[in-house]
């Protein structure tokens, strides 16, 4: 039996166009979905309750607005829902959000967590080996595969390949998309999403030392050479070496 | 002047160039550098040496054979001094950035791009948009490569400590690549086709190309979904893997916001598709409208003779 517990985060949708307004992003037109390697990291959970039971309990950390993707995971299929959220909080740097979520997955009494290897807003990447630091748990990023035959055993990339490593105790686990097909809601989930109750608990965070300034649109783009026929790829050849010195 | 650590990235036990890089980084920053270089044999440090850098610390433990993030956080941390800690943008050394931060209850950010006293700025949403941040303390950054200049080598004054942490993790078994081809991860330059290419078999094209170039092999997310041959870790994109090489030849690749989303910071993008229209047209640096049929073997020929 094992209490694992999912980190998942709401984002914009990947195809979403980004809009730049003043000096913040407007999302105010965006679609939000479960960022998708947080996907994959509910799967991988489910499986590995599959194999060993116990619960899966899908935490996310933000106001009332991230109830939808908690829901979303309940119709997935996990067993409970919790946001961890402070009226006091506001735009929050890593140390104060993975010390919130580090507090809140020990008041769980989770024994594993698992999350995505980043999330698509950020791409950062840092939560799960943060969070992993803060309970002096060890880390396995970027998995592929997980198998749960007396401990955990994952597919990780290493230094020229891909190794097969396994954790002893409890973990953080990060997870990459490798080749899972992960499991989309059905009537049944999305009814019983419907009536979930999330749970709200609260935690403390140290004040942030990361501010934002500002968020801009990414940097124009000089016109570039453009070329007609494929007898011109011996012209862009030579502008590779003599111009752009990358040959 | 206040310090910094920047953390060597090392590959197959040498130093690796993005290294003299985060010197330049830690310039910008206005800190006063010390290497740190994680080691099973110090004598690879003696490689780590550059101008503006006064020490090079080679922390020796037998936890850092392989990877594992948790003995090789509290080694450092252990072994290096305070102040702002400085690593590639590298998958394992942003994950190590993460744990060292936690570790030591800073914050941590992440693929720095361009550096103005303590304001750091990093691409947001896949490169759709960037992000200015400024620190009031000290955190743990991550810099991407190709950006900063690389600092001049120098002899290196390296002292030794023997720190190892706890290894919770084990390496069973070193699953090898399926093919001997440089991951899209870890290349300068990258050749990539979408489903222009019109079948997974015409692949082999790209391949030719990058093996004259000692270039990576990535596809498009369209290419991935339609072509089962086409495996998930050559994808580049939102979804896939985030590059930023010296070249990116985009080969029958439209431009989706999604594969833009993981190249468009690349140094110097090629883009080769028959639809003058096509997106990825708007992003490269030099664009030849024309078939890959007709394109590649020109470009092969003309790119064999510069490299012979």
């Amino acid at each position: 039996m094992s209490k694992i517990v999912v980190l998942v985060k709401r984002v914009p949708d990947t195809n979403a166009r980004i809009v730049v307004n003043g000096d913040r992003v407007d999302l105010s037109a965006v679609k939000w979905v479960i960022s998708p390697y947080d996907e994959f990291a509910i799967e991988i959970a489910l499986k590995h309750k599959e194999a060993t039971g116990g619960s899966v309990t899908a935490l996310t950390l933000g106001g009332p607005e991230a109830d939808k993707v908690l829901k979303d995971a309940k119709a997935i299929g996990v067993d409970e829902i919790v946001r961890v959220w402070n009226d006091s909080w506001s735009e929050m740097d890593s140390n104060a959000i993975q010390s919130a979520l580090a507090q809140a997955i020990t008041d769980l009494g989770a024994e594993v967590v698992y999350c995505g290897k980043t999330a698509a807003d950020t791409g950062a990447g840092s939560t799960g080996p943060g969070v992993a630091e803060r309970l002096g748990w060890p880390s396995v990023s970027n998995i592929t595969e997980a198998s749960f035959e007396g401990g955990i055993t994952v597919i990780a990339p290493v230094e020229n390949g891909a190794a097969r490593i396994s954790v002893s105790g409890s973990a953080v686990i990060s997870c990459d998309k490798g080749d899972l097909k992960v499991r989309k809601p059905n009537v049944k989930g999305i009814m019983m999403a419907k009536r979930a109750q999330v749970s709200v608990v609260s935690a403390e965070a140290p004040s942030s030392t990361v501010s934002i300034l500002s968020q801009t649109p990414p940097p124009a783009k000089p016109a570039g050479k453009k070329y007609e026929g494929g007898a011109s790829a011996e012209e862009v050849a030579r502008l590779l070496r003599d111009e752009a010195n990358v040959i | 002047m206040s310090e910094s650590i920047i953390i060597a990235e090392t590959n197959k036990g040498t130093i690796a160039q993005v290294t003299a890089e985060l010197v330049s980084a830690a310039i910008a920053l206005g800190t006063s550098p010390t290497v740190v270089v994680p080691c099973v044999d110090p004598a690879v440090a003696s490689d780590a040496g550059y101008d503006g850098v006064s020490r090079t610390i080679a922390v020796k433990g037998s936890c850092f054979e392989n990877y594992d993030a948790a003995s090789w956080a509290a080694a450092i941390d252990a072994a290096a001094p305070a102040g702002i800690i400085i690593t590639a943008a590298t998958p394992q050394s942003k994950d190590l950035a993460a744990r060292i931060a936690a570790r030591r209850g800073i914050s941590v950010v992440q693929d720095v791009v361009s550096i103005d006293g303590m304001n750091l700025t990093s691409p947001i949403y896949s490169g759709k948009a960037m992000q200015t941040v400024s620190l009031s303390g000290d955190a743990s950054i991550s810099v991407r490569a190709n950006i900063f200049p690389a600092a001049a080598s120098t002899s290196a004054n390296v002292s030794v400590v023997d720190q190892s942490g706890d290894v919770l993790t084990a390496v069973q078994e070193i699953i090898a690549r399926a093919s001997a081809r440089l991951d899209v991860s870890e290349a300068n330059i990258i050749i990539s086709g979408g489903r222009g290419m019109g079948s997974p078999d015409n692949f082999s094209h790209l391949e030719k190309l990058a093996d004259v170039l000692g270039a990576a092999v990535g596809a498009s997310r369209a290419a991935v979904d339609t072509w089962e041959d086409i495996p998930h870790s050559m994808q580049v994109g939102q979804t896939g893997k985030t590059v930023n090489p010296n070249l990116y030849i985009a080969v029958g690749i439209s431009g989706a916001i999604q594969h833009l989303a993981g190249m468009r910071s690349s140094k110097y993008i090629v883009a080769v598709n028959k639809d003058a229209d096509a997106p990825i047209f708007a992003h490269a640096d030099y664009g030849i409208v024309a078939t890959w049929e007709e394109t590649l073997p020109v470009l092969e020929s003309a790119l064999s003779s510069m490299m012979s």
